[in-house]
């Protein structure tokens, strides 16, 4: 790429201004790390100051039996194989009543497989009993993945599955499975599970019921830096339509016990560059979510610096991406996620599902000095995991 | 550019070339600004190291855990009696290295050991000369200020002796250990029974005058202040300023893992890490290589460390001990490839060295298309 094209592009990133692709691409050839990391902070400041938001929440995966069988995955197996579980109404009920004592449980967090045998009744069920046992709390569930699934199950329509859904309590989307928008990708890390269209789709008619969503992207596996690019832009796209995104999640692919084995899982450079590149080219979504059990929470705190300004929660257990070789602990104290937000010069924010403010005189009071203000990587999961 | 408002005083300052002075590092030490802190310390990178990122194929020795001091920070170091302390006999170091050298491309040795009971000056000198004769094409670099503060005192020779006599013995270089923090106050606490701030120093100064290249360390985040911090960098610059003999810089965080300090220090942050990475690199404007030591700072910082200053990736070390000893969580050694792969993904340039910075091979980004090239026929 010729240096004209860079530098047009570096000049749009530092004033803040829309990038197209190839924008993206000169700024990805670039490579000039602390570049973005400045012009992504700057955007982010713009967007919510120094405030970063994490909330309280508790993640339920129901199943890991699933008929999909993406090679991208390690969570999922058939049915029969001994690692194999479902929840049902009373393993529900014993979660619900634990996370009944939880202070200031904002969100119920539930992403499941596809299972062959249950029902859309099932899942239905289980936004009534949430609704029923934690009539407070947000229910953001089942992935656009999961939504096209029950419908092609129940015959009804996208619309109508999140119609029904929505009236047993249901309020937002996690926003997974986008994976990379790409047929040609998607055939070979997914074959069996909703289509490009289907996953944009999906998230239209739901922000057009007004249930907000999450948006992700799963990089770092066989697609080209284009299409991941291009992703992006494709994110931006339907925002500029809907405005019903809330956040972005990026996932760096661990490549451990998938079917995809083989590959490499890429370095903490390219996650915080593809985190800074993020905040640069989703110039109409507020929030950036850097994701720790994903990220190990040292580099999610360091994402910090790269434009995020969302740690995610205080997750209660997640089964998904420890399968997938994660070495992060399954949760986080409160109190730690605000010392590590402190420490990286910001004003720690708990938030509900919608990202307002939640009051609490109790929350604990920070501490000014960085020297006492030393987080633990070692309790926080340790560093290492992020790179294998 | 795109500077925190409260810093344009000192971001003026690095992009004229000036010397930052002790207010100035304080100050940075106190700025939360991360990316400003990194971005300035890259420009800095760039403008005086280019875009090499130097590494070693290299194996570690550590002749013994056996020490007298017991330093308060260390997870290594041993009685004589206690279980799992060890002292190598000549025959098996040459043999630890003969097994290292199954990778063709070992280029050296870096050699540090403890401060043994009841070992002579010669015993250390006969492993070094031994190692040395067995594999004469390997570079040596090892022994830090205490150590050889501490040969000088058990054989009753000056340390310029000593020196001369290891490298007659074939050492090239002195690594950088044993500065921890140079302040008195900080050495009576935690390591009173090794080499004083002034007598490491000393051997490095004496090192430079003998045309002995070292390399100078700092370890942070245990019970120094962060004044002590900058003067310790100070200390280091002006050294470098009277000889210009060190090389290369390393900042190691404190793990406090089985160490006696374990219990009431809490681990710095990979955020504390790079700006100590960044400040290091803004400070010391006299010293060309900073290290992102992947050992200490596991891989994923040090690869970000990059684009915090640093230029240097230490080597493949084949086998570390001594932090995993105190529960460094990083692999105990990387290969070759991976070391480059991550090198690159930083859009680098990876050059495999020797002990004094010596190019021994480089991976432009012609070779890497020959190899891409090369691995699409077979």
């Amino acid at each position: 790429m010729d240096k004209k094209t860079i530098e047009a592009a570096r000049g749009r990133a530092e004033r803040g201004e829309r990038l197209s692709l190839e924008d993206a691409l000169a700024l990805y050839e670039d490579n000039d790390l602390l570049f973005l990391a400045a012009c992504a902070r700057k955007m982010k400041e713009r967007k919510s100051g120094k405030s970063v938001f994490y909330n309280v929440n508790r993640h339920i995966n129901l199943t890991n039996i699933c008929t999909s069988g993406c090679p991208l995955c390690a969570f999922q197996c058939e049915e029969g194989d001994k690692r194999g579980f479902v929840l049902e109404t009373e393993d529900i009920a014993r979660i619900l009543e634990e996370a009944k004592g939880v202070r200031n449980l904002g969100e119920i967090h539930i992403v499941s497989a596809l299972h062959p045998t249950k029902d859309f009744d099932y899942y239905l069920n289980v936004v009534k009993q949430v609704r029923a046992a934690l009539p407070e709390a947000d229910i953001k569930a089942f992935t656009p993945v999961e939504i096209v699934h029950f419908s092609q199950m129940t015959g009804k329509s996208i619309r109508e599955v999140l119609e029904i859904l929505q009236a047993a309590g249901l309020s937002s989307l996690p926003g997974g499975g986008a994976e990379i928008l790409s047929d040609r990708v998607r055939r070979e890390i997914c074959p069996k599970k909703a289509t490009t269209a289907e996953w944009i789709e999906t998230i239209k008619t739901a922000h057009a019921l007004g249930i907000r969503t999450n948006c992700t992207m799963m990089y770092g596996h066989i697609e080209t830096i284009e299409e991941r690019l291009q992703h992006l832009i494709t994110l931006r796209d339907i925002q500029d339509e809907t405005g019903g995104f809330q956040a972005f999640v990026s996932f760096p692919f661990h490549p451990a016990n998938t079917q995809l084995a083989h590959l490499q899982r890429v370095g903490s450079w390219e996650d915080m560059k593809m985190m800074a590149l993020s905040r640069l080219i989703l110039d109409n979504i507020d929030h950036i979510k850097a994701f720790w059990i994903m990220l190990t929470m040292p580099i999610a705190q360091l994402a910090l610096g790269f434009g995020a300004d969302d740690l995610d929660g205080t997750i209660g257990e997640e089964k998904i991406i420890h399968a997938a070789g994660a070495k992060t602990n399954t949760g986080i104290t409160r109190s730690k996620l605000r010392q590590l937000i402190t420490e990286a010069g910001f004003v720690p924010v708990e938030r509900d599902t919608f990202y307002h403010p939640v009051e609490d005189a109790n929350l604990p009071a920070e501490k000014a000095n960085l020297d006492d203000a030393r987080s633990d990587d070692a309790k926080a999961g340790g560093r290492e995991g992020a790179v294998q | 550019m795109y500077s925190s408002e409260d810093y344009k005083d000192i971001e003026a300052k690095i992009f004229a070339g000036e010397r930052l002075t002790r207010e100035d590092g304080l100050r940075l030490l106190a700025c939360r600004d991360i990316a400003w802190l990194g971005s300035m310390a890259d420009y800095v990178r760039k403008k005086k190291c280019g875009d090499i990122v130097y590494y070693n194929v290299n194996c570690h020795v550590n002749l013994t855990n056996i020490c007298t001091s017991k330093c308060k920070f260390c997870a290594f170091g041993k009685d004589k009696d206690a279980p799992g302390a060890y002292a190598m006999s000549v025959e098996e170091a040459v043999a630890k290295v003969k097994e290292a050298m199954q990778d063709p491309n070992l280029a050296g040795l870096h050699i540090v050991s403890g401060l043994h009971t009841d070992w002579t000056f010669e015993d250390y000198l006969e492993r070094l000369q031994a190692l040395h004769d067995a594999f004469p094409h390997l570079y040596l670099k090892g022994f830090t200020g205490v150590e050889i503060t501490h040969f000088a005192k058990i054989s009753g020779l000056t340390v310029e002796e000593v020196l001369l006599k290891l490298k007659a013995a074939g050492l090239q270089a002195i690594a950088g250990g044993g500065a921890e923090i140079l302040s008195d106050r900080v050495r009576e606490r935690l390591c009173p029974n090794k080499a004083t701030a002034e007598e490491w120093l000393n051997v490095s100064r004496t090192a430079h005058r003998l045309g002995i290249k070292t390399n100078a360390s700092m370890l942070y985040g245990h019970i120094e202040t962060m004044e002590e911090r900058i003067d310790h960098l100070l200390k280091l610059r002006d050294l470098q300023d009277e000889t210009g003999g060190i090389q290369t810089f390393i900042c190691f965080p404190f793990l406090p893992k089985n160490t006696e300090l374990g219990e009431m220090v809490e681990q710095t942050s990979m955020w504390d890490d790079l700006r100590m990475i960044a400040i290091s690199r803004l400070m010391l404007d006299n010293i060309r290589n900073i290290k992102a030591y992947w050992v200490m700072l596991t891989v994923p910082v040090a690869q970000v460390a990059l684009g915090f200053g640093a230029n240097d990736m230490d080597g493949t070390i084949h086998k570390e001990t001594i932090l995993h000893d105190a529960g460094a969580t990083s692999p105990t050694a990387l290969s070759e490839d991976r070391i480059i792969r991550i090198i690159r993904e930083a859009g680098r340039i990876p050059a495999s060295c020797d002990c004094n910075f010596n190019i021994i091979r480089m991976f432009t980004e012609k070779d890497q298309q020959a190899q891409v090239a090369q691995a699409a026929q077979q």
